[in-house]
């Protein structure tokens, strides 16, 4: 086991340190610098264009260019190029904007997801079944922003719900309680928005796990010793229904960072989706590699997380 | 949407007199057909999509070699005016547009929007088949050598690790992050969105072609096919490819429907297809801002799309149940 996790972790800090060799090699061989991100500004000569290139070290050679930046983000040096302040703080900072949208996303997706799967599932074939079976298709064909568009129209109308930004203008004086209840409520549309896809997509997933282990012969042994119902459901079918999702667990890590742009960008949610969004349009090339490794980062380690999740819920995997 | 649902197709086949009467005559392709059939929705949505191929020739038609809709025609007066309206009479003669109607309405610049989604469809359709046509051609090139010639080794390394760990790598990038880095940087340009959208959607597809291929290697015909002596190529893609293709197809369909939402997206946050060509995912992304005063602008689009990837989604997952054969009682 130990060993298992000391060759994993190796193997996985050699795959990152590739990744982001890779990431870093793509975006500064693809066409488009930072200095040119303002071409036609009048104020930019060619003296100042050579001047921010010998600054951000843009005319060194590639592999050169890949050390500064590792040994800057390892220090903690490392410099955004629009304005100059410290990468790793502010996406500390938007992280923890992100973090609340993601967890109630997750929450919302994984609460929801689970009993309609599987009532579907137990109700194969019925009316219910159809109707969810076709909202979820519909759910997961529909451009993201067209229907969080149409939904804010109605909403926005009949229930007030603030769609935008973090927190009412003007509470940043108000006490503790108020704050929080007020950042609550700006919660709701965005994380029920981005949970929707996610409920259908999931409650899928559940129904087919549940439909396989319904057929399973332990579950009609446990009909036939006279187990109720509810026994045979919850305690012998989804608890083995349930094993494949440990892994999906590990996988929805990096969606804190890749998987909100739309959403952020709507609602004005000023996290790392919408950090990375600006950092593209900018050109802030240590922004865009700091996001992107820690993106990959937290994908291997998702995978790493669901690998060890895995051989503790079920204890016919063993981690050689 | 008032489509009949059908019972799920495996309920259907226990009928298995129709099945044993049918007999081993059957083509692989005759045996899958029966089965999608008889899925109602997956049908609907394979005539729904035979409809929308129809809409993008005619349009390809209509908007470009026979000009009969222009989709780049301004008529400033005729702005914002809303489905079924008729032009208004400020305009020359030249400009009015066929049969003196709008049918979906006008935009902002009083373009025939039902011309913007004729021309659309065909750039719409045409970034999901290229992009997912690119993916499959990577996808099939990497997961056939890993599956067939895995065991030989480069650099002390086996083909197979090393094409898995470069999967893997690949796997490791937030896919829409790189696809917005990547065209954001990149010129603007439709064929760069096709190509990024193909790079970046190939490793599924690798993964079940590898797996496939490695249990086709095993199978009697492929041994036999080495027996005989017949060339490696002929091995590869006479007998093997075509047997590994049913989950590429099923991935295929359902990757179409991705590739548009991707392209919608990517107009949504301004990196979209640039203006000469208008596809639904642009025409949607500017609606947006006109969302209370031309509703039309907003919905028609995102309906369209919604359509669209719905039917191809369907036939998807219609595919995925005919080919299996866990659900597919076998005629033998």
């Amino acid at each position: 086991m130990w060993r298992y996790l000391a060759r994993t972790i190796a193997q996985r800090l050699l795959l990152l340190i590739v990744i982001s060799m890779v990431s870093h090699a793509v975006i500064h061989l693809a066409p488009g610098e930072p200095s040119q991100v303002d071409p036609m500004n009048p104020m930019m000569k060619a003296a100042d264009i050579a001047r921010i290139r010998q600054s951000f070290h843009l005319d060194d050679p590639l592999y050169l260019q890949y050390v500064h930046w590792l040994r800057d983000l390892l220090t903690g040096e490392l410099k955004s190029f629009r304005d100059g302040s410290p990468v790793v703080p502010r996406i500390w900072g938007r992280f923890l904007n992100s973090l609340p949208l993601f967890l109630c996303t997750t929450l919302i997706v994984w609460t929801a997801s689970f009993p309609t799967g599987i009532q579907a599932a137990l109700r194969r074939g019925s009316v219910y079944d159809r109707s969810t079976t076709l909202i979820a298709y519909t759910l997961i064909s529909i451009p993201g922003f067209f229907l969080a568009y149409l939904l804010i129209l109605g909403v926005v109308r009949i229930f007030h719900l603030p769609v935008i930004g973090l927190h009412t203008f003007g509470t940043e004086h108000a006490n503790g309680l108020r704050r929080a209840m007020d950042r609550l409520w700006h919660l709701v549309i965005p994380s029920v928005m981005a949970a929707l896809t996610g409920i259908a997509v999931l409650s899928r997933y559940v129904r087919s796990q549940m439909l396989e282990v319904l057929e399973q012969d332990y579950v009609r042994t446990a009909r036939a010793k006279g187990l109720s119902e509810e026994r045979v459901v919850y305690g012998h079918a989804l608890r083995n229904a349930l094993l494949p999702f440990v892994t999906l667990f590990g996988f929805l890590l990096p969606g804190l960072i890749s998987g909100s742009v739309i959403f952020e960008q709507i609602f004005a949610w000023p996290g790392l989706g919408l950090l990375g969004y600006e950092a593209i349009l900018s050109r802030d090339f240590p922004m865009i590699l700091t996001l992107n490794f820690m993106a990959a980062a937290l994908t291997l380690f998702g995978i790493l997380v669901s690998d060890i999740l895995y051989a503790l819920v079920d204890p016919r995997i063993r981690l050689e | 949407m008032s489509i009949p649902v059908s019972p799920r197709p495996e309920s259907l086949l226990g009928a298995s007199a129709e099945v044993e009467a049918l007999g081993l005559a059957e083509t692989p392709f005759q045996q899958v057909w029966r089965t999608f059939r008889k899925d109602r929705l997956a049908m609907a949505s394979l005539f729904v999509l035979a409809a929308l191929f129809a809409f993008a020739l005619v349009g390809k038609l209509l908007t470009e070699w026979w000009v009969v809709f222009d989709p780049a025609t301004v008529r400033l007066p005729d702005k914002l005016l809303p489905p079924l309206s008729a032009p208004s009479s400020h305009l020359s003669k030249a400009l009015l547009p066929p049969f003196h109607l709008y049918p979906l309405g006008t935009d902002e610049l009083g373009r025939n929007v039902l011309a913007r989604m004729l021309q659309g469809a065909f750039v719409s359709l045409s970034v999901g088949l290229v992009a997912v046509s690119i993916s499959m051609a990577i996808g099939i090139f990497v997961g056939g050598l890993a599956g067939f010639y895995g065991q030989r080794r480069v650099l002390f390394v086996s083909i197979d690790t090393w094409l898995m760990r470069f999967t893997d790598v690949v796997l490791c990038f937030p896919t829409f992050f790189l696809i917005l880095t990547v065209v954001a940087l990149l010129p603007p340009s439709i064929y760069n969105i096709m190509i990024v959208i193909g790079i970046t959607s190939w490793m599924g597809t690798a993964r079940f072609v590898r797996a496939e291929f490695l249990a086709l290697r095993e199978q009697d015909f492929v041994i036999a096919a080495k027996a005989l002596g017949f060339s490696e190529s002929r091995i590869i893609f006479r007998h093997m490819v075509p047997n590994a293709m049913a989950p590429v197809l099923v991935s295929a369909t359902i990757d179409v429907a991705r590739a548009i939402l991707t392209e919608s997206a990517l107009s949504f946050l301004g990196f979209g297809v640039r203006p000469p060509f208008a596809t639904w995912g642009n025409i949607l992304a500017d609606g947006r801002t006109y969302i209370f005063d031309a509703p039309w602008l907003f919905v028609i689009p995102g309906s369209a799309i919604l359509v669209v990837v719905l039917a191809f989604n369907l036939v998807g997952e219609g595919l995925r149940d005919a080919m299996n054969p866990k659900l597919r009682k076998r005629a033998s």
